[in-house]
């Protein structure tokens, strides 16, 4: 089946097998390795992305789902020299060991903070309750996206 | 030096601009050209023996290139994946090590385990030719129960009785002389639960061979890629060490599993030189639940013999160890020698005798995970202290403080065969108390019980022995490999700095770390300087990172090097300055004659050794690169208190963590915003045991945590705000005067959790994983 999806500004139109996921696209089609996969049941959210805005996880969307999405993934929503805040406010505060979990954790924090209430710590640890880290034992993860969103 | 960005800066990470943009390279992100994908069919039973595998299907499908099974790399002489720690069982016989090829040929014993192997030109192609593949299996009985499986149906025809050693450590005469004159005794019953380590990258390898040269390359997520190397080439004869190149690239956590040479890479790289093509593996997530090494699983009687005041005088403990089908590269040594070496804790326990009986069952096998045998050590001990306390009536801090080895006690020999370097228990504690409010903690309590709440607080002061070891007492208690590490400083014309290390970052931030002690030490810019790691190709023979040594041994062994490095460049700046080695002063960079205003800086004299115009050739060889191998004196003993405090709801058992307070002594802190982050995460291991985690066999041999619908992983909103803090006594015996930071979270928390919870409830125990459940049984005395 012939998709067409624009991802971080660019069109792309490929053909896919019809059982294919989307983040299966992105990753070996697309080559944008940043989003990663960490589990086979949807449940650790290492392959979050924006789907017209909104976070979900691409392990779950058939790719024929995402024909005529806008897509972003974590390459595109910033860049060394001009990091979004979300990823700044992660570096400024450790809130990332060995990066497996960092991209998803980051699009889900970005959605967060742009289409829901003022947080707080609680709001935070819930909001982000679909995404695992091993690593940080989420409190830096928290303090990071309490700061992104003064600064958002 | 301390800059903003020498030792004991916070500084920001530099690994992290790749991490934070999805720029980092772990294996699943490396593509070859015309790769092909590798499936590995698992047996679904427990344990059985093969009758017959048939790959003719498999091989018959579209897009199917090969087919292997067990026997196939047998007749490659490919060898068994080795166990790397001899251990002696207290007759002095060896362990029993029963063959573990890496697919099965004859017989499965666990769930998993796999037995073929599908290469396929794509993924799907090769997931469905290893669908086809089919096998005639006679099922077997199976021993699941641990504290059956000794006298149960013999799983290994090498282990009678299941058993692979039976271990000792103390003095049992001893032991038993302070039981009989004690005035109390408190006993336990312990259950460590199983844990599955689950880094957030599942395992992968991408093998290539190139048939002109005859060399091998690896990418694969390993801890410790020259390891890796080392058992591929003298163990599994897979090649010679000097034609396989092992790369570690990014890897996303540890936490112990990516220790292990697995079956996976041995088969990948392997196949890959028998198709000359590259191959490409990666787990599913439920492949990670089901053949990772696991972690923990111990079933413990403990006794704690106390005269009236409180003071200890003897420890009893009696564990059995679950090894799982095979044993795992160095399952061998956590129940042993990182286990019973640290039940004296920070106490001057006179007395201690532990026996550790390992066993075999049909489960995936079992090793190292986050503190490997010292967490285990240290929920003994300090579930129970506290329990003595409570029996003794006696404040849980006080019976610490009595019984705590004081600071004038050092260097302090233990009764189980460690000697303490350094510490000061006391004021890791106070801190903690402070810290946590011990003072109002029974108004807290009130106030809680106002609302229809009940609260407990448990403390754990836990000690732990990091940067094995030395090499040669490693060695003479059994290990396989020797435990130095390895580190090359290598200036540039220009003077910016490549660090090579045989350790290994799999989050711990060593490109930072590492970067800031060379930067402050030659006195250069922080950005001047680069880590390399993770290929054996581009760094000396090390060990990698794990039992948290990476800075304590590889940190050390770029101290010496870097020594190196400054003492020629002072011949190198004392010829150029026209005086003498003893004249040249080196302070921030710059190399200056005593009493003269004539300095030149490092990287003039840099550039002087490999453009030498003015150089002392006569004496010194050109070039600035210097070697250095550092092999610790001693363990070090990293220690602190853990206080937590909870409350429960009594209408559903749910507990909730109010208030955690973590003060480790790590010696010397080279960022501090690094080791903070290492204590959250361990911490939240910890907690995760104690709240959540837990790997389950049903009776028949099944894993029924096998996906994160049924293991429960720690998310954010299970975890509460830590508060973390630290105390200094420095390492006596390495550059650095630092100890470790990596898995005391993990190691200190979970007594103090479940001492927290038990003091809630005023019940003895409560099993873990403490689930709402599990704690409303409690309370209803079940
Ligand atoms: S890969 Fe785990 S949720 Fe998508
Ligand atoms: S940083 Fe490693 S899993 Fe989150």
């Amino acid at each position: 089946m012939e998709i067409s999806l624009t991802v971080n500004g660019t069109e792309h139109t490929t053909d896919v097998p019809d059982n294919s996921l989307l983040v299966e696209i992105i990753r070996e089609r697309l080559n944008l390795t940043g989003t990663h996969v960490g589990c086979d049941t949807s449940q650790c959210g290492a392959c979050t992305i924006h789907m017209d805005g909104r976070s979900v996880k691409s392990c779950t969307v058939l790719a024929g789902q995402a024909d005529g999405a806008d897509i972003t993934t974590i390459e595109g929503i910033g860049t060394v020299d001009a990091l979004h805040p979300m990823q700044e406010a992660f570096r400024e505060n450790h809130a990332l060991q060995c990066g497996f979990c960092t991209p998803g954790m980051i699009m889900s924090a970005i959605d967060l903070v742009e289409n829901g209430k003022p947080l707080d710590e609680r709001s935070v640890r819930e909001g982000l309750e679909g995404n695992l880290c091993r690593c940080t034992g989420y409190h830096n993860i928290v303090k990071a996206v309490l700061d992104a969103q003064d600064k958002m | 030096m301390t800059s903003e960005t020498g030792i004991g800066a916070a500084v920001k990470r530099k690994e992290d601009a790749r991490f934070i943009t999805g720029a980092g390279h772990y294996t699943d992100d490396i593509n070859q050209p015309g790769q092909l994908y590798a499936v590995f069919v698992r047996s679904m039973y427990p344990r059985a023996e093969i009758r017959s595998i048939d790959v003719s299907s498999a091989l018959a499908m579209e897009g199917v290139v090969a087919a292997y099974t067990g026997a196939d790399l047998a007749a490659d002489e490919i060898g068994d994946l080795p166990c790397g720690w001899m251990v002696k069982s207290k007759d002095g016989s060896d362990m029993i090590q029963p063959p573990h090829p890496p697919v099965a040929v004859s017989v499965v014993n666990y769930v998993g385990e796999p037995y073929a192997m599908v290469v396929a030109e794509t993924l799907q192609a090769a997931r469905d030719g290893a669908e086809a593949v089919t096998a005639d299996f006679n099922e077997l009985p199976v021993v699941v129960d641990l504290a059956s499986a000794h006298g149960a149906d013999q799983i290994h025809e090498a282990a009678p009785g299941n058993q692979c050693y039976d271990w000792e450590l103390g003095d049992r005469e001893a032991t038993d002389a302070a039981f009989a004159s004690a005035d109390h005794v408190t006993s336990l019953d312990i259950v460590n639960n199983r844990l599955i380590p689950n880094a957030m990258e599942p395992r992968a390898a991408v093998g290539m061979y190139e048939a002109a040269t005859g060399n091998y390359t690896l990418y694969t997520t390993s801890q410790n890629p020259h390891l890796e190397r080392l058992i591929l080439a003298a163990f599994v004869n897979v090649a010679a060490e000097s034609k396989l190149r092992v790369v570690s690239p990014d890897v996303g956590g540890g936490f112990g599993s990516k220790i292990f040479v697995y079956a996976e890479e041995t088969a990948v790289i392997w196949a890959a030189g028998k198709l000359a093509r590259a191959i490409k593996w990666r787990a599913d997530r439920s492949e990670s639940f089901l053949a990772d090494a696991h972690g923990r699983d111990h079933l413990t009687k403990a006794e704690l013999a106390l005269k009236a005041d409180g003071t200890f005088v003897g420890l009893r403990v009696k564990t059995v160890a679950n090894m799982g089908a095979y044993l795992s590269l160095f399952a061998s040594s956590v129940p042993t020698y990182l286990y019973g070496t640290l039940l004296a804790g920070q106490y001057r326990t006179p007395a201690i005798y532990v026996e550790v009986q390992s066993v075999f069952t049909n489960t995936a096998p079992v090793d190292a995970y986050r503190g490997a045998g010292r967490p285990e050590a240290t929920y003994v001990v300090e579930r129970l202290v506290e329990t003595a306390a409570r029996e003794l009536g006696k404040d849980p801090a006080d019976i610490r403080r009595l019984n705590f080895i004081q600071p004038e006690d050092f260097p302090y020999e233990t009764p189980v065969a460690l000697t303490y370097d350094t510490g000061d228990y006391d004021a890791s504690l106070k801190k903690a108390i402070e810290l946590i409010g011990y003072d109002g903690f029974a108004e807290r309590k009130a106030s809680s019980e106002a609302n229809g709440k009940k609260r407990g607080i448990g403390f754990s002061c836990y000690i732990e022995a990091c940067g094995l070891a030395p090499s040669q007492v490693a060695l003479s208690l059994g290990a396989g490999v020797g435990l130095f590490e390895s580190a090359e400083v290598r200036v540039d014309v220009t003077g910016s700095v490549s660090v090579m290390t045989g350790c290994h970052s799999h989050g711990q931030g060593h490109e930072t770390t590492f970067a800031q002690i060379v930067s402050d030490k030659l006195g250069i810019p922080f950005e001047n300087v680069d880590v390399v790691h993770g290929d054996t190709g581009r760094s000396d023979y090390g060990l990698g990172t794990y039992g948290s040594r990476s800075l304590v041994v590889g940190g050390s062994a770029i101290v010496k090097a870097t020594d190196k490095v400054i003492a020629k460049s002072r011949k190198i700046a004392a010829h150029m300055l026209e005086s003498t080695e003893e004249n040249v002063d080196f302070e921030e960079g710059t190399f200056s004659v005593t009493d003269s205003n004539q300095s030149i800086t490092f990287p003039e004299v840099a550039f002087s050794a490999y453009v030498p115009g003015n150089y002392p050739l006569d004496e010194l060889e050109p070039g600035l690169s210097e070697k250095a191998f550092y092999d610790p004196e001693n363990f070090t003993y990293p220690a602190g208190a853990h206080i937590c405090e909870v409350e429960v709801d009594p209408e559903t058992g749910k507990v909730e963590i109010v208030n955690f307070v973590a003060v480790d002594d790590f010696g010397e802190i080279i960022n501090p915003m690094i080791v903070a982050g290492q204590v959250h995460g361990g911490l939240a291991q910890g907690i995760g045991q104690a709240l959540l985690e837990h790997a389950i066999y049903d009776e028949s041999g099944q894993l029924v945590t096998g996906s994160y619908m049924d293991y429960t992983m720690p998310r954010a909103d299970d975890m509460p705000n830590f508060v973390v803090d630290t105390t200094v006594t420095p390492c006596t015996h390495n550059p650095l005067g630092a100890k470790g930071c990596g898995e005391a979270g993990a190691i200190g928390s979970t007594a103090a959790v479940m001492n927290a919870l038990t003091d809630a409830l005023g019940v003895v125990d409560v099993p873990m994983p403490a689930t709402p459940e599990t704690v409303w049984r409690a309370m209803e005395g079940e």
